[in-house]
């Protein structure tokens, strides 16, 4: 380790640092605004469903690079364009993202939509004050599988020159130089921690029900061995 | 697509198929490596997992692990692990291993523990000893979602050996990365084309096998998707813990 280095280089890292944000940001919210229709529909239909994760499938098969270069020759940008990272990241996040929402929306209990709209719930109400509430966690753990992946894939973008974590990785194997290597991996271990972190705080914050309800009854969301029972 | 007529029509001419290290040479290398690391992992983290599903146990530490394992970036690992011991088959199999390892971890406790603890009961109460019961009824249960892991494994490892091409390693990654030095897009795409293929390929023979292999009366694939998720929380009877121990 070349500790110098990192003292001299304190700006380059955190200017690293930042545009690794605005990069892996924008996927992440794009992927789970995306899925939440998409998931929604796959947990209505069985067609659909099968539809729909197939081609996620599909989807996440595609080599990261072979995206990254495609991107901009299908929606015609400059092949330098940070845009061309934004949008390969926003399409495996959804690939991933469509399963973990079909999850949760299928995770939703029958009885209680169909207390709901006994109730009188209109079709949107129950959807925004029923059955999104209710798919929370199993969307928010989706969506930390997400971040933490579109963290670590954004590296890749350095393949074809987009500057951000990632290049600490190309410079140092050109240069031979290990400490930059290892900065870039941890800078990137602590960007997934800190979304990882700042996405349970959300979670935590939308859901006040949940922690209540978990510590008065464990299996709230073990409905299966009811049956079993 | 223009673009991808020319990239059809350049895996399909011969010359790409007979002149020094052709398509096939890359392709068999592309296996070849991709099923090395698959199968190191399956040997590392199929009796972990079956451990984890059959006893309950350290499957907070397996979800710690895996999620390290899932953030860390690929071509840092490769970059620093090819600094350190050279360029190589070494690094590239190492980093692989640790990419493939989580899916399959989740795949094997997932499918273990998504067994009716009432079948399990059911095998302990004929006289079954431990053994017994993860060998003839909990491996055989598991085996959709554990084939399901093996499946998400080698999708992951085949997509992602493209990457080790950027470090002079052959493989199809290569038409990648000449396709980008050369801003040559039909190659490019033709690379993408062929690994995207493969691994297509690949995943359709097991999920082949997924039909042959399970048994009769296991439901194939998720009949309900939030089966493991659900059951993973359940409360594990003592009885299950205790046999373990003994």
């Amino acid at each position: 380790m070349n500790w110098g280095w990192i003292g001299s280089n304190l700006g380059l890292i955190g200017g690293r640092v930042l545009e690794h944000l605005a990069l892996t940001a924008p996927p992440i919210v794009i992927g789970l605004v995306l899925s939440i229709p998409l998931g929604y529909w796959a947990g209505r239909s069985q067609v659909a469903r099968s539809i729909l994760l197939s081609l996620g499938g599909v989807l996440y098969t595609i080599p990261s690079i072979a995206l990254l270069v495609l991107v901009p020759v299908v929606l015609g940008l400059a092949i330098l364009d940070p845009l061309n990272l934004v949008f390969a990241l926003s399409i495996y996040a959804v690939a991933i993202m469509v399963r973990s929402a079909a999850d949760a929306f299928a995770s939703v209990p029958q009885d209680v939509l169909a207390s709901a709209t006994a109730v009188g719930f209109s079709r949107w109400q129950r959807f925004f004050a029923v059955e999104l509430p209710l798919a929370v966690p199993v969307l928010l753990a989706g969506i930390r599988v997400v971040s933490v992946s579109t963290v670590s894939l954004a590296s890749v973008g350095a393949l074809i020159g987009i500057d951000q974590l990632g290049s600490f990785f190309t410079d140092a194997f050109q240069r031979s130089f290990l400490t930059e290597a290892i900065v870039g991996i941890v800078c990137i271990l602590l960007l997934a921690a800190l979304y990882d972190v700042i996405l349970s705080r959300i979670g935590r914050a939308i859901t006040p029900w949940n922690h209540a309800r978990r510590m008065a009854a464990p299996q709230i969301y073990a409905p299966q061995d009811a049956e079993v029972l | 697509m223009n673009l991808f007529g020319g990239a059809f029509a350049w895996i399909l001419d011969p010359a790409h198929w007979s002149a020094g290290p052709d398509i096939s040479g890359h392709l068999l290398e592309h296996l070849a490596v991709s099923g090395l690391c698959v199968l190191i992992a399956v040997a590392i983290a199929l009796p972990i997992g079956i451990g984890i599903g059959h006893s309950g146990r350290g499957r907070g530490a397996a979800i710690l692990i895996s999620n390290i394992a899932r953030a860390l970036p690929t071509l840092g690992l490769l970059s620093i692990l090819i600094l350190l011991f050279g360029i190589g088959l070494l690094p590239i199999t190492v980093v692989l291993v640790i990419l493939a390892i989580p899916p399959m971890l989740a795949g094997a406790y997932a499918g273990v523990e998504s067994v009716d603890r009432q079948t399990i009961d059911a095998a302990r109460a004929l006289g079954m000893t431990e053994w017994q019961i993860v060998l003839r009824v909990e491996i055989p249960l598991a085996l959709p979602l554990l084939i399901g892991g093996l499946r998400a494994t080698a999708l992951q490892v085949i997509a992602t050996l493209g990457i080790a091409s950027a470090f002079a390693f052959g493989g199809l990654g290569i038409y990648l990365i000449n396709g980008l030095a050369q801003a040559d897009f039909v190659q490019l795409l033709a690379g993408a084309i062929l690994i995207t293929a493969l691994a297509l390929v690949v995943d359709g023979l097991l999920a082949a096998v997924q039909r042959l292999v399970v048994p009769h009366g296991v439901a194939l694939g998720r009949s309900n998707p939030n089966d493991p998720q659900k059951r993973a929380r359940a409360p594990r009877p003592r009885a299950v813990q205790e046999g373990m121990q003994s």
